[in-house]
Formats: C-alpha cells, sequence, structure tokens
C-alpha cells in the first residue's frame, strides 16, 4: 500500500475548477518534485490535500495510507500524519513560537494517546533542531511568523516539520525568497528527514532545489493536470526549454 | 469570620424600633420583594448598623426615586420591574435547580474543562446545598497573617460596625451617593461586598482575593467595596472567579471605590463571568457596574485589570480620578462576547493633577450575533500641566453576525496635555485558523490561541494563577464561533 495516492482529484474553489483529474502516487522513502507554471494549480493541490476550507473535492479521491482522507478536516488530517510548509507562511501576532509549537507537537501526542512533553525537555530539543536550521534564539521567543524575513519564516517552516515528524510532508516552494547559503542549510534540513517511511512532495520552479533534495520522480503540472511525468532530468529539460511544448495548457 | 453570625433575637432587638408592614417575616430573614424605605430599614437593621449609614442608604433611596436608567450606552436592556426584585435574602425560588441534571448542559461541559470540583460546580450552578468551602481554616490563617500586618480585609458589613470612621470617611466618597442609577440603587440596598485598608508604608503580604471572603450566601447582587490604600502602600485585590456562576438575581449592580493616597499602588483584578444566558441570552445576569479610583495622593497609581466574558449585558466604566501631582492611572481590559450578549465598557480617565499619566489598553472581542462597544473619556482639565493619556483600542470579530464599536470621548482644556488614540478592528483570518489547524490543532484551540495572542497585553498584567485561567476561560468563551 503507498503511502499516499492521488486519484483522478478534480477540485474547485469558488465555483472555479482549479484541479482537472491528477493522479500521483508517492510511496515511502520516496521523494517526488511537482514543477509548473504560474497558476497552474500546485498550491491548490497542496491545500485540496490538506484539507483546507473552501477547496471542494468535486471528484476523485485522496488515500493516505489506503485510507481516504475527503471526510477528514484539515486538523485531522494534520495529526495523522500531513504536514503541508506553506508557500506564504502566517503571521500570528501575539502567539508565542514556543507556545505554539508545543501545542502543535502536543496535539499529536494526545491523538496517539500519549503523555505530552516535558515543557523544558521540548524547549531544550527545538532549540537543538533550531540550531541546526541556522535560526537564532531570539526568533524562537518572538510571536510566530511576526516580522520574520521571507527566509525567516522558510527556516522556520522546515523546523516545524522536524518538530512533527509528519509522514507525508508537502513544501510549497519552500526555496523561494532563500539565498544560497540558506538553500543549502534548509535542504540538508529536508535531507535529514527523508527516511525510509516518509514521503515527500516538493513544489518548487527551480531545478537548483533539485540539486540538494534529489527527487524520484518529477511531475509538471499545467493546467490543472500532470501533464508529463518523469526522473530528476525531467526538471534539467525544463530548466532548459521552459514549459512550453509539455502540455496543451502549458 | 465573625460578621455573619446574626441571630435573630439580636435582630428583632434592633428592628424593634421600627414599624414594619411586614414583622412577621423577620423571622423568616426575608424582606419582601420590591424596594421602599421600609425595606432599607429592613436591611439596615439586619446588618446592625448604626443610624448614620440607614439616613445614607434612605437619601440614597430618594435619590434614586428620581432618577431615569442611563440610556446612552450601545445596549438594548429590557425594561426591568424594580418591584419584582427581592434585595434581601431571596428566598430559594422553584426555578433554582435541585440537582445539576437540572443545569444546562453547556454550563456543565464548562466547568467539567474548567476542571472545577463537582461540590464547587453545585454552588457555582446555584443548586441548593449548604456551604461546600471547606476554606474556613484557610480564610482565618489568612487574616492573622493579615492583621500582623496592619491590613485590615473583612466583609463591607462589619466594616460599618467595627471601622465607621474610615467607612464614614470614604464611602462615598469617590462615587457620590447621586452619581448615577445604578451606584444610587447600590448604595440604598447594598448587602455585601469587602473592606479593605492598607496603612501607612505596608505593602500587603498577599493578593486579597474575594473568592476567600466567606460571608452570606446571596452574594454578588449589589455588591459595594471600599478599599483604601494609605500612603506608600501598596495591594493587589482580585474579584471574581473563572467559573461561570448562575444566579438568581438578574439584576447585578456593584459599586468599587478605591482611594490611593501619596505613592500608593492599588492594583484591581477582576475576571467577570457571570452566566451569559443560553443561547438567546435567556437567564443571563445583567451587570451594572460602578467602579472608580481616586488617585488622590502625589505619585498615586491605580490600575484597573479586567477580563469580561460572562453576564447577558455589560455596563461598566472602570475609572480613574488623577489628582495626585504625577498620578497615574491604568486600564487593561479584554472584552468577550458571543452569543447574544451586548457589553458596553471602557474607562473614564479624568486627569486633574499636573504630570499625570494614564494608559488604556482595551481588547474587544465580539463573535455569534453580540455587540461590543468600548466606551471611553479621556479628560485634561486646566490644572493637568504636560499630562498624557495614551489609548490603544483593538477590536477583533469572529464570524460576521457580530459587532464592535469603538466610541472614545476626548476632552482636553490645558493645551500642554497630550493625548494619544489609536483603534484598529481585525477579523480572525482564514488563513490563521488554516495554518494552525494544520499544524494539528483543533479548531478550540487555534481560535483559543488567537485570541490570546490578540489579548496578550492585557493578560499579561494579570496575575499569574488568575492569567492561566483566564487564557483557558477566553477560549472556551468563544466555542463554537467559529466555522
Ligand atoms: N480563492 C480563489 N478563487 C478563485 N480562484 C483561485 C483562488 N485561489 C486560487 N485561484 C486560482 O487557481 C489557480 C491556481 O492557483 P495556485 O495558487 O494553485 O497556483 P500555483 O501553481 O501555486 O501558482 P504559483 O506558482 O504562482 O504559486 C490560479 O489561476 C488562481 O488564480
Ligand atoms: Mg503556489
Amino acid at each position: 500500500m503507498s503511502l499516499l495516492e492521488i486519484k483522478n482529484l478534480h477540485a474547485r474553489i469558488n465555483d472555479t475548477d482549479i484541479l482537472h483529474g491528477i493522479d500521483l502516487t508517492i510511496g515511502r522513502g520516496e521523494v517526488h518534485a511537482i514543477m509548473g507554471p504560474n497558476g497552474s494549480g500546485k498550491s491548490t493541490l497542496s491545500y485540496v490535500l490538506s484539507g483546507r476550507d473552501g477547496y471542494e473535492v468535486t471528484g476523485g479521491d485522496i488515500l493516505l495510507d489506503g485510507k481516504s482522507v475527503l471526510e477528514m478536516e484539515a486538523d485531522e488530517r494534520g495529526r495523522a500524519g500531513m504536514f503541508l510548509a506553506f508557500q506564504y507562511p502566517v503571521e500570528l501576532p501575539g502567539v508565542g513560537g514556543m507556545a505554539f509549537l508545543r501545542a502543535a507537537v502536543n496535539a499529536r501526542l494526545r491523538e496517539a494517546g500519549k503523555d505530552e512533553v516535558d515543557q523544558l525537555e521540548f524547549v531544550k530539543m527545538v532549540r537543538a533542531e533550531a540550531k541546526g536550521l541556522g535560526i537564532k534564539d531570539d526568533m524562537l521567543k518572538r510571536p510566530v511568523n511576526v516580522g520574520f524575513s521571507g527566509g525567516e519564516k522558510k527556516r522556520y517552516e522546515i523546523l516545524q516539520m522536524a518538530l512533527l515528524k509528519p509522514s507525508l510532508a508537502i513544501l510549497d516552494e519552500t526555496d523561494s525568497g532563500l539565498d544560497v547559503d540558506a538553500l543549502k542549510i534548509v535542504s540538508e534540513g529536508v535531507n535529514l528527514l527523508r527516511s525510509a517511511e516518509r514521503g515527500m512532495l516538493v513544489i518548487t520552479h527551480y531545478q537548483r532545489l533539485l540539486n540538494h533534495i534529489v527527487p524520484d520522480q518529477v511531475h509538471i503540472l499545467a493546467g490543472g493536470r500532470i501533464v508529463k511525468s518523469g526522473d530528476k532530468t525531467l526538471a534539467l529539460e525544463v530548466e532548459e526549454n521552459g514549459y512550453a511544448g509539455l502540455g496543451d495548457a502549458a | 469570620m465573625v460578621a455573619t453570625v446574626e441571630t435573630i433575637e439580636a435582630v428583632e432587638q434592633a428592628t424593634g424600633a421600627y414599624k414594619y408592614g411586614f414583622v412577621t417575616d423577620i423571622e423568616t430573614e426575608k424582606a419582601p420583594r420590591g424596594l421602599s424605605e421600609d425595606v432599607i430599614r429592613f436591611i439596615s437593621a439586619k446588618k446592625l448598623e448604626p443610624e448614620w449609614m440607614l439616613d445614607w442608604r434612605l437619601k440614597a433611596y430618594r435619590y434614586w426615586l428620581k432618577m431615569t436608567p442611563p440610556d446612552w450606552a450601545k445596549l438594548n436592556v429590557p425594561p426591568i420591574d424594580y418591584d419584582d426584585i427581592y434585595y434581601y435574602a431571596a428566598p430559594k425560588s422553584a426555578e433554582a435547580p435541585k440537582s445539576l441534571d437540572e443545569v444546562d448542559p453547556e454550563l456543565l461541559r464548562t466547568y467539567e474543562k474548567l476542571g472545577i470540583p463537582l461540590n464547587e460546580q453545585k454552588m457555582l450552578a446555584g443548586v441548593a446545598v449548604d456551604a461546600v468551602f471547606d476554606s474556613v481554616s484557610v480564610a482565618t490563617t489568612f487574616r492573622e497573617e493579615l492583621a500582623k500586618a496592619g491590613v485590615i480585609f473583612c466583609p463591607i458589613s462589619e466594616a460599618i460596625r467595627e471601622y465607621p470612621d474610615l467607612v464614614r470617611k470614604y464611602m462615598g466618597s469617590v462615587v457620590p451617593v447621586s452619581d448615577n442609577y445604578f451606584s444610587a440603587l447600590n448604595s440604598a440596598v447594598f448587602t455585601d461586598g469587602s473592606f479593605v485598608y492598607i496603612p501607612d508604608g505596608v505593602r500587603c503580604p498577599m493578593e486579597l482575593s474575594t473568592y476567600f471572603r466567606i460571608n452570606e450566601k446571596n452574594t454578588g447582587q449589589f455588591e459595594r467595596t471600599l478599599i483604601i490604600a494609605e500612603d506608600s502602600s501598596y495591594v493587589s485585590y482580585l474579584e471574581g472567579c473563572t467559573a461561570p456562576q448562575r444566579d438568581e438575581n438578574q439584576l447585578h449592580a456593584a459599586v468599587v471605590e478605591l482611594v490611593a493616597q501619596a505613592d500608593a499602588e492599588i492594583k484591581y483584578s477582576t475576571v467577570q463571568n457571570w452566566y451569559p444566558g443560553d443561547e438567546t441570552g435567556k437567564g443571563g445576569i445583567y451587570n451594572f457596574v460602578t467602579k472608580r479610583g481616586a488617585c488622590r495622593g502625589d505619585r498615586s497609581k491605580i490600575s484597573w485589570t479586567q477580563v469580561e466574558t460572562g453576564s447577558a449585558i455589560t455596563w461598566k466604566y472602570p475609572s480613574c480620578v488623577l489628582k495626585g501631582k504625577d498620578s497615574v492611572g491604568e486600564f487593561y481590559s479584554v472584552a468577550v462576547t458571543n452569543g447574544a450578549q451586548q457589553a458596553d465598557t471602557g474607562t473614564k480617565m479624568i486627569h486633574l493633577g499636573e504630570g499625570s499619566r494614564s494608559t488604556i489598553i482595551s481588547k474587544g472581542i465580539s463573535a455569534g450575533r453580540s455587540n461590543n462597544t468600548y466606551r471611553g473619556l479621556v479628560e485634561m482639565n486646566k490644572a493637568a500641566e504636560n499630562s498624557r493619556n495614551f489609548t490603544q483600542c483593538d477590536s477583533l470579530l469572529v464570524g460576521d453576525t457580530c459587532g464592535a464599536h469603538t466610541v472614545p470621548y476626548m476632552v482636553s482644556r490645558n493645551p500642554s496635555a497630550k493625548i494619544e488614540h489609536e483603534a484598529t478592528t481585525s477579523r480572525i483570518s482564514e488563513d490563521q485558523l488554516f495554518y494552525c489547524l494544520q499544524r494539528g490543532l483543533d479548531e478550540e484551540e487555534a481560535v483559543s490561541l488567537i485570541v490570546n495572542g490578540f489579548c496578550k497585553e492585557v493578560m499579561k498584567e494579570l496575575p499569574m494563577e488568575f492569567a492561566v485561567e483566564a487564557q483557558k476561560l477566553i477560549g472556551i468563551s468563544l466555542e463554537g464561533s467559529v466555522g
């Protein structure tokens, strides 16, 4: 049984059909990349997968560990192991970072019937992970994402992923906004989380990221459909020739 | 505690002097429904009050008769029949729940979430039980420690008997009897409340809490509190509790007066969570409160912090009269309304003294079909040379059927005084909510986190234990308001 199976997925938002039949299967331990022009539906796919309100599935199915998640709310999917690193992380004024991270970790532990984390241990653990990602202690004390630079926000997403240890991670343009060094640090962070149990869906515009996070498969999304799939060389092809000729809607 | 030991004989002795239309009722410790001079005499007699106190009450009553309820607030107040209210020891009505099975299940769920023990649940829900607090001993040790420090903390009725000079000097000096309709009513009929006196140079060794003030059972309807902080003293006073309290008396009209002398500081924190009624507001408490502090001495400071989540209707403006030179007034408020609740709350900062400063931080959160109004007055008077005010007034809307309103009044009679006012209105965005949900927080926890983030500046003013509970409470108050 695969980790994630997307079957002929159709979805719309505000009465506009965006996804027109997507098929995609990710096995445990695999990393898949999705590339595609602006507005082709990449972020929409990530939201539909994670169950965002307002995104309506009009056909097909999404199976996580063989079970349909369509009836599950966003938070249930999150606790079931789905994680989305946002293209545009959201600011939460006044909400302390540590408290937020702890609440997220505890929500999962509770669901699994386990004890909540020890506060002091947790702070130590967060600090250690943050250090690896080049996140300063001072940032951990600030409200979630408030006043973070673009790059800092992306690192903070990966920090959350490291703490939550999802079974399926969706990274929506985590590389955009990162400087060269940050790109390396963040990619290393992601690579550390690659494991035989975990699947990843990496959305990006740039082949460069895929030099660091080497995918098992690359898919081209255009006009709400996957118009081409291949191995990592497909990304090089796109880099060279653009999306022209890859699909009608591209 | 001695104050509440009232024997029927004692009452009868004291009351013999008066002619009542309902003498037989004395044995049953009840006054009839409705308000009259006789009822006031009865209350005063039951409390074994001196003559001056009775005169004071009667004067207030005569004022009240000539007054009309305020109509300027953005509140829809159903007409109140003042002759249908028991002003002293209301008999348990047939409507009082006989067991927890008869109590609003929503209320019980909330108690459970707050982790309130069963016995206390009963008391809070108004189920007829004998006193459940075993805090008599707690209160006694508590009192001893306070006495050592020279602090007086007792029921107001006891203070009227034991410390008449202090009470006479200060009661009504901050909120005059005729101040407003509800304060006049309270002055005529109050039966309960606290008296606090902190002598010169004393830092009260503990936070004083109404929770430990054991007195008459029917607490809270017409409370009267008086706190006096002499020169260079300090006291922190906590009022209310986070658990929603039911009360058979729908109308609550409290008066709180604070007096801070030179270099004294009073910190007054409230968590108000009276039963808001069911989703239509039925059965909810009307809370009409007059709270005012006088910074009489130079460099004195009064700080009001309130978390208002309960009541069907809230009408409340804790204020400061800044008379002392360089005196400081602060008002930190979180007002949450949900369902059919209505709140019109804010503050008045009256600057009289030179160099006086005030800060107002108000956070209003409206959800459901509720209405939440901030109403504030900042007044810089002629002598308020170089005085300052800073006001920050933020509203957060949850959903789109609620209302938030901000009504700031500013008066400046001194050109050197500065008033700053900032106001924002925002919504919990779907983005924020989804971000939290994605991380696995359920909607309730997400809303609670976001809203508590919004109120942070106020919450940090609360004493620690209170703050933790208040945070939980805010989350619970907003339950079911999203989605
Ligand atoms: N709320 C909405 N209502 C209507 N249309 C929407 C809404 N949100 C997104 N769309 C449309 O859906 C399409 C896909 O958007 P999406 O954000 O998924 O693209 P993307 O592939 O992630 O693009 P980018 O590379 O720029 O991030 C776009 O045409 C967009 O305008
Ligand atoms: Mg996108």
